[in-house]
């Protein structure tokens, strides 16, 4: 999230995509119904009428996996009726900027200019030579302050975006023409000066083969109307697992390492010099530019007195990645084929919660080992249990680690807000459950031990690494303080323990002095008396904006709203004086109330305004915001277009040949369906969703009686004409197939009870009327309520640039379980 | 000064969290359901389920509408219960909720038979009546009731009676000014003013309340009137109490014995 809950009071319209707030984020509802009372709009944006639709002032159904046509007809929308943020839009982003002239879009195909074949990823990647800016001699950005050159980005946008007509939305997505029209005209409004949308989104837009691009749009539409770094604005991501961010944060991604660093790869990244060439941009003010303090502090914490300027700080012994994709589909794929011999799984359930898991199941049997941390026995590491599998079938090891829950430990969890709060832990762990910290700290000490000791092919990188965060010298037991002050940031001049600590990450440097686990963490524990995570000061009723800046820790340095520059005009005035962070003198000089928050520009409080005028937006190179992704900054689309889901009844009707997200990497032949054959076997559209009584994969609350009773079984949700089709009534069981469950000439089904409800409705799309169900994924086959695995349906193929499965908007068969 | 809670049903999300808050705090066990295509479960009230949250769908004219509501005692000012009673167990207490004292309660059912909202159920193994006690136990300690504790929403309230009564209108004329012209409050006359009461964007039989003209049955008036004052007939009229509800008392025995062998 950009901004929190705390300052959503200021919102004036609320725009729900992706996401069914109400249902899986329900603790929001608090801070929404309190705007609401202030008079605040919500727009639900969702193919079914859910909790949230229920709160609603306007409910926009949309078919499945057709939210990039919706945020597209919304930006022609704003551009056709100049509803834009015109300030904001010409000096905080990139419209101006002038782009390359050969920079094109191919109407037929959907392809961006520099389009070419990945052999390795079977699908397409783009040379980005076209997608640069032009630069003047000096290498300066050509620029057209008029926006009226045919070649800058407000203009290419106002090409590629006239064919998102409401008509043609309506067309792709369903929704009548009237209720896009109203969403639009509504949400649009924010793009006054002084007034705040806010977009919230969930995993409905990031599950798909284009989510990214789906994410990057609401991010266009928030430049667009002026709304990213001002209360009440933002585009903010709503979490679901209660640290999930904090995952993130530490690097749970394949393709970073902490505090969001790129993974050293192989060939991009042979040596410490080329990782810092390559990957630190070159202008000094964006904040990048800080990037080999972060790296090498990094290295200096891993290594400590080991790493040394001589020996590029242990460099060499960190992993690097090959040139392929490790996340989990291909993670899967590769035990398949036998190349992952072990697996190690840490509080996830990947064959209930990842895709095609009656597949991931299978593979899984092709381990020699199998270690499972978890409070429960999960359906992952005990997945002989399932009905129709031989146990002795399954020759792999497997090891159950008990662990503690979240109540019986000690340590700090991020929000999604960025929040990184100290929690004490409740209570003791029952038996020999432990804390993830302590087991994974003695699997690091053991192994450790066994590479001083058996020595093995290379066994420095882990010798030699210095990992002190044993209780008094004891490796079995971690002093989770010692890894506050590792993350935090401490001097290695050898100062004593408790004044070693970095006040923030502005005190890191790239010459061995400072070691620091993740600089973004700088300053949530600096110091062992009152750690700022550990703050607990409120704001008084009617003082401050609701950012709390007394209530725990924010990173980075305890900001609260990003890109708070942009709440200001260029001179310096607040769009509005109600919610005013900052302001400036005549001189120029700023008078804030540091109360309120953090500035987020270079220099923070010490800055004279003359000097932040060109750099709102300071973790980009260009310091404005990128409307446009220029060549380098990602690896799709640098507009976001619509794409078809993998598995669609439909063309594309905007670009008619093109195939789905072309740059998604296609892992599996013959996974998804692709001929009109197969769109007549599976012609129902599949959307798949948690509900508010079951916890993700369901591990903690299917064994919660009180949630049991309320949410006893899984069930399919399905409009009343498809019931009356098939045959079906309310409760009756259903039986639902999809291609991945289609083996051998013979059609696999899993189960569910029927729920049929005139919440869904048949989308109209180019004329024909399509069904659309809908499932929760929370079931399995162990623990006190059993169900049918949902995700045994759906397709391994994942999105462009992060491989996040589609877990929506696939194609599956439905019939009436005879019984 | 009478407390009373309010569900203003036009903000309520229907998260049940209220709905598992109250069996939490009251330690009541789970009772074993099926899959109820409208999603309300378990399907009525029972001496382990003393309030549940209820979901009604309508389409009218192309426009789907969800509406959300709760089943739980509305503690009444003209408490049917209450006038039953043979034996006085059941007592108006400083808040304003009616509730049970067991050490009195002789086990007769007829508070359950008469309750006009069904709102009460009988605990056949205890051998007394059972329902919400609006959390007395936790609003005498300074708590809020484990219901609008949970509630995220703010959906739920509690507080003076006269406050929310106030709040309530004003939040109906809110949604009639938006054009709503079926929003109203419940609970502010019906039985001469409710304990539980809502703001209702639809006729109360949307949300399975009784119609605003609800009455206190004649029979428990009479009772209250002609016969409570003889108590030397309490004793006959425990067993005619009994053998009217006999078929009730079976169902509910019923069910109290699933949830037992739920339990065990």
């Amino acid at each position: 999230m950009t901004n929190h809950w705390g300052d959503y009071i200021y919102t004036d319209v609320f725009m729900n995509i992706g996401g069914n707030t109400a249902e899986s984020h329900i603790i929001s509802m608090k801070h929404i119904e309190r705007a609401q009372r202030k008079g605040a709009k919500f727009i639900a944006v969702d193919p079914r009428f859910t909790h949230t639709a229920a709160i609603a002032d306007i409910h926009v159904p949309i078919r499945s996996g057709t939210n990039l046509a919706y945020v597209c007809g919304l930006m022609n929308y704003i551009i056709q009726n100049e509803r834009h943020q015109k300030e904001y839009v010409k000096h905080y982003t990139n419209a101006t900027y002038l782009i390359h002239e050969d920079f094109d879009l191919d109407e037929e195909t959907g392809y961006f200019s520099g389009v070419q074949d990945d052999p390795i990823r079977k699908c397409k990647k783009y040379d980005q030579t076209t997608w640069n800016y032009q630069r003047d001699a000096e290498g300066n950005v050509l620029r057209d302050m008029d926006m009226q050159d045919p070649n800058c980005v407000w203009q290419i946008m106002k090409r590629i975006y006239s064919k998102y007509t409401i008509k043609n939305v309506s067309d792709v997505t369903g929704c009548p023409e009237e209720t896009l029209e109203k969403a639009y005209n509504l949400y649009s409004s924010t793009g006054e000066p002084g007034k705040a949308g806010n977009i919230m989104y969930a995993l409905g837009i990031t599950h798909f083969t284009h989510g990214a691009q789906n994410t990057r749009s609401l991010c266009v539409v928030q430049l667009m109307l002026g709304n990213m770094g001002i209360p009440g604005g933002g585009v903010n991501a709503q979490r679901g697992q209660s640290n999930v961010q904090g995952a993130t944060d530490q690097a749970i991604l394949y393709h970073i390492i902490p505090g969001y660093l790129g993974v050293p790869r192989a060939a991009r990244h042979p040596d410490l010099a080329t990782y810092l060439d390559v990957e630190t941009p070159k202008v000094k003010e964006c904040w990048w530019s800080n990037k080999p303090k972060y790296m090498v502090s990094l290295l200096k914490e891993f290594w400590g007195d080991n790493a040394t300027a001589a020996n590029d700080f242990c460099y060499d012994y960190f992993p690097k990645l090959d040139h392929r994709d490790h996340s989990q589909i291909p993670i899967y794929k590769n035990m398949g084929e036998g190349e992952v011999k072990g697996l190690i799984c840490f509080a996830e359930n990947p064959v209930v919660g990842g895709s095609s898991t009656k597949t991931k199941r299978d593979y899984q049997s092709k381990l020699d080992w199998f270690v499972c941390s978890d409070i429960f026995e999960t359906e992952s590491v005990a997945w002989w249990y399932e009905d129709g599998v031989n146990p002795k079938e399954i020759q792999t090891e497997v090891f159950m680690l008990p662990a503690a829950a979240c109540l019986e430990r000690e340590g700090t969890k991020a929000n999604s807000s960025r929040w990184i709060q100290w929690m004490y832990k409740a209570q003791n762990p029952p038996g020999e459950a432990r804390w993830d910290l302590q087991i994974a700290y003695e699997l690091f000490s053991r192994l450790q031990d066994a590479y001083a000791s058996g020595g093995g092919a290379f066994p420095e990188p882990i010798t030699k690494l210095q990992w002190d965060y044993g209780m008094d010298g004891d490796k079995s037991q971690v002093d989770v303080v010692k890894v506050c002050r590792a993350l935090n940031g401490y001097y290695t001049d050898g100062r004593p323990y408790e004044k070693s600590f970095v006040t923030n990450f502005v005190g890191l440097q790239d010459d061995g002095s400072t070691a620091c686990g993740n600089w973004l963490y700088g300053g949530y524990y600096n110091n062992l008396k009152a750690p700022a995570c550990q703050s607990r000061v409120t704001e008084a009723p009617g003082e401050g904006l609701g950012t709390q800046r007394g209530w725990s820790f924010a990173w980075p340095l305890n900001r609260r709203i990003v890109y708070n520059r942009c709440s200001a005009d260029l001179e310096g005035k607040p769009w509005n004086p109600a919610t005013q962070m900052f302001w400036w003198d005549n001189d120029g000089n700023l008078i804030a109330d540091k109360n309120l928050d953090t500035p987020d520009w270079p220099g923070g409080w010490n800055t004279n305004f003359e000097q932040l005028r060109d750099f709102p937006f300071i973790m980009l190179p260009e310091g404005r915001g990128r409307l446009f992704a220029a060549a380098g900054a990602i690896a799709d689309a640098p507009l976001p277009i619509h794409y078809e889901t993998a598995e669609s009844l439909f063309p594309n009707l905007f670009y008619p040949k093109a195939t789905y997200n072309p740059v998604s990497e296609r892992f599996y032949e013959d996974h998804v369906v692709e001929t009109d054959e197969e769109r007549a076997r599976y012609p129902y559209i599949m959307n798949t969703y948690r509900c508010t009584e079951h916890y993700q994969t369901g591990i903690m609350t299917r064994n919660m009686p009180w949630l049991n009773e309320i949410a006893p079984e899984l069930y399919i949700e399905m409009d009343p004409e498809l019931a009356s089709n098939l045959g079906i009534k309310p409760g009756d069981m259903v039986e639902i197939g999809s291609k991945r469950l289609y083996k051998d000439g013979k059609q696999g089904y899993i189960e569910a009870r029927a729920c049929v409800t005139e919440r869904l409705q048949p989308f109209v799309v180019h004329g024909r009327k399509v069904h659309q169900v809908g499932m929760p994924f929370n079931w399995g086959y162990m623990g006190m309520n059993k169900g049918s695995i949902t995700n045994d349906l759906s397709p391994s193929v994942g999105c462009a640039i992060v491989s996040t499965p589609e877990y929506k908007g696939f194609l599956c068969c439905i019939r009436k379980k005879e019984v | 000064m009478r407390k009373a809670i309010l569900l203003d049903t036009s903000k309520c999300i229907a998260c049940r969290g209220c709905q598992v808050a109250c069996k939490n705090w009251n330690q009541l066990p789970a009772e074993d359901t099926v899959f109820n295509s409208n999603f309300e479960n378990p399907p009525e009230l029972s001496p382990i389920t003393w309030m549940r949250v209820t979901f009604k769908e309508e389409m009218k004219d192309g426009k789907f509408k969800w509406y959300f509501g709760s089943d739980r005692c509305m503690h009444c000012t003209d408490a049917a219960c209450m006038m039953v009673c043979p034996v006085g167990a059941i007592y108006r207490t400083e808040t304003g909720s009616v509730n049970i004292n067991y050490d009195k309660c002789i086990g007769c059912n007829y508070c359950v038979a008469n309750c006009p909202f069904e709102a009460m159920s009988f605990d056949r193994e205890a051998n007394h009546p059972v329902k919400c006690t609006m959390c007395i136990d936790r609003t005498s300690n300074g708590l809020l009731p484990a219901c609008v504790k949970a509630c995220p929403a703010g959906a739920l309230q509690y507080g003076d009676r006269d406050k929310l009564a106030t709040r309530a209108s004003a939040r109906v004329a809110k949604l009639q000014a938006e054009g709503n012209n079926k929003a109203g409050v419940y609970g502010l006359e019906e039985v001469s003013g409710t304990g539980t009461m809502y703001v209702l964007e639809n006729d109360p039989d949307y949300y399975g309340l009784p119609s605003a003209d609800i009455q206190v049955p004649f029979k428990a008036r009479a009772w209250n009137v002609i016969f409570k004052p003889l108590r030397v007939l309490a004793v006959i009229a425990v067993a005619l109490g009994l053998w009217g509800n006999r078929s009730e008392s079976k169902e509910i025995q019923d069910a109290a014995s699933v949830a037992k062998g739920k339990e065990s």
